[in-house]
């Protein structure tokens, strides 16, 4: 019997659950990354403070304990209510924006610093030059490292089935445990829809990169 | 470009503007902090009940015991992960086009993997009676490829007058290796060498999920052990405990890789 076809629709749900969790967190984690990369490089010193407590906290801790203490805490504080689901987007969220925000501030401190000095002899403020001068061209030099992230998220999502968000993870876990399938060929279907995964996401970055690239 | 590049030497005003900013901030963030312990508390999670599990001799030997074995399993997969991702590094740098294509294939599929994917499969398919095994053998596989290809480019970053002077007093190969190459590469591969230990380290509470009785397992233990007391179970010390144990282990690491930065 055939792994695929029997459990076609486990399959489809499972790549779904997958792709929705990658992109709902990648969205979080870039929208949170670039304001605590704001947060880092902003004149005030205690977002500067706050910028790099959540940075050193969230690379140190391991992403298992990370959602245990998502799963867990969050409805000790009055979070009720909240599905498995988006739990997982927000403990995946966190953690890869203190990795984004280490790239987007990255791309930062590469663009030429003529840039920021001509916009602040225009008169510009700190949030215009920022926003409109310097993070546009920091987003060149971000794109290549944000890419390599977001496919790490991606396959970072598998950790949620441990979570009971249904994924291709949790997909692996009940074949594995039904019995009668060739757990290598569960594996190569199952590595084979995480491969079509990282490799859109790898080809969508390849082709930010290329609309984006100018010659300097 | 360093930060205060962006804005300018702040006035008398800008002073005064981020100073309200900057009390703002500040009072939102501990606002924050203290209304999580304010709920933590309201919600019973301080309770001397809790946390009392933690004073006994005996529960400190199990978290010594569950650390030891997270160490330990971080030291084997640390060390294997080390000598693959040397075998792959050097078996793609090879002269043979077979031996480079072979090993880039291992190393490409690897990294393309996820980590539990892999160890789903291992647990499942090899190692259901030793899950350890799965861990590390997990671990090794993905990091292995990872390390291959930080040494791999660091070698790649040298200076190719290096090797070419090599070449021409007569050393061979092998010798050009290591006794010029690697020397060199090592200083700069070693901040992103220790990073990705830092990985590994963080990885080993995989085994978390696959029941092995590494650090993580251990505290989940303890939480479903300690009867709860007024209907409120011991999750949330656990997470406080084990957590900072993890953050200031994974710290410690990250802080030989700063401080190996600044000594290269």
């Amino acid at each position: 019997m055939n792994v695929l076809s029997d459990n076609f629709a486990m399959f489809r749900e499972g790549f779904i659950g997958t792709v929705e969790l990658t992109a709902l967190s990648a969205l979080l984690a870039l929208v949170l990354g670039t304001l605590v990369a704001g947060f880092r490089v902003s004149p005030v010193p205690a977002l500067r403070v706050f910028g790099t407590a959540w940075v050193t906290l969230l690379r140190n801790t391991p992403l298992v304990l990370l959602f245990l203490a998502v799963t867990l805490g969050l409805p000790a504080l009055g979070l009720k209510g909240w599905d498995s689901f988006w739990l997982a987007v927000l403990a995946l969220g966190c953690y890869t924006s203190a990795f984004i925000c280490e790239a987007v501030r990255s791309g930062i401190n590469a663009v030429p610093v003529g840039q920021a000095e001509a916009a602040r002899s225009i008169g510009m403020t700190f949030r215009q030059t920022l926003t409109q001068i310097v993070l546009p061209q920091a987003s060149r030099t971000a794109i290549p490292p944000v890419g390599s992230l977001l496919i790490a998220l991606a396959k970072n999502t598998a950790i949620a089935s441990g979570f009971n968000v249904v994924e291709l993870g949790s997909v692996q876990k009940t074949l594995n445990a039904a019995a009668g399938y060739d757990i290598y060929v569960i594996f190569l279907w199952i590595a084979l829809c995480y491969i079509i995964i990282t490799f859109t996401i790898s080809g969508l970055f390849r082709l930010l990169e290329n609309r984006l690239a100018v010659a300097r | 470009m360093s930060g205060n590049v962006l804005y300018d030497v702040p006035g008398p005003r800008a002073r005064a503007r981020n100073r309200l900013y900057g009390v703002i901030a500040t009072a939102a963030l501990l606002g924050l902090v203290a209304f999580t312990v304010y709920r933590l508390n309201d919600t019973g999670q301080f309770q001397g009940g809790l946390w009392s599990v933690y004073e006994y001799a005996d529960t400190q030997q199990r978290i010594v015991d569950g650390l030891l074995t997270t160490l330990k399993t971080f030291a084997v997969a640390a060390v294997l992960s080390l000598v693959l991702g040397a075998v792959l590094a050097t078996a793609r740098l090879s002269d043979h086009a077979p031996v480079r294509w072979a090993a880039t294939t291992v190393v490409e599929f690897f990294r393309a993997m996820p980590l539990l994917i892999m160890i789903f499969l291992l647990y499942a398919a090899v190692f259901t009676s030793a899950p350890m095994w799965a861990l590390v053998i997990g671990l090794t596989l993905y990091n292995g490829s990872v390390q291959a290809e930080i040494f791999r480019s660091g070698i790649n970053a040298i200076p190719k007058g290096q090797s070419e002077a090599a070449y021409a007093i007569g050393l061979r190969k092998t010798q050009v290796m290591t006794t010029v190459l690697v020397p060199q590469g090592v200083r700069t591969m070693l901040p992103s060498i220790i990073s990705q230990l830092v990985v590994t380290l963080k990885d080993t509470s995989l085994g978390f999920i696959i029941l092995y009785e590494e650090l993580l397992f251990v505290g989940k233990a303890f939480a479903q052990q300690t009867p709860p007391v007024n209907g409120v179970y011991a999750f949330i010390p656990m997470v406080i405990v084990f957590g900072s144990i993890y953050i200031l282990l994974c710290m410690a690491l990250s802080s030989v890789a700063t401080w190996a930065q600044r000594r290269v």
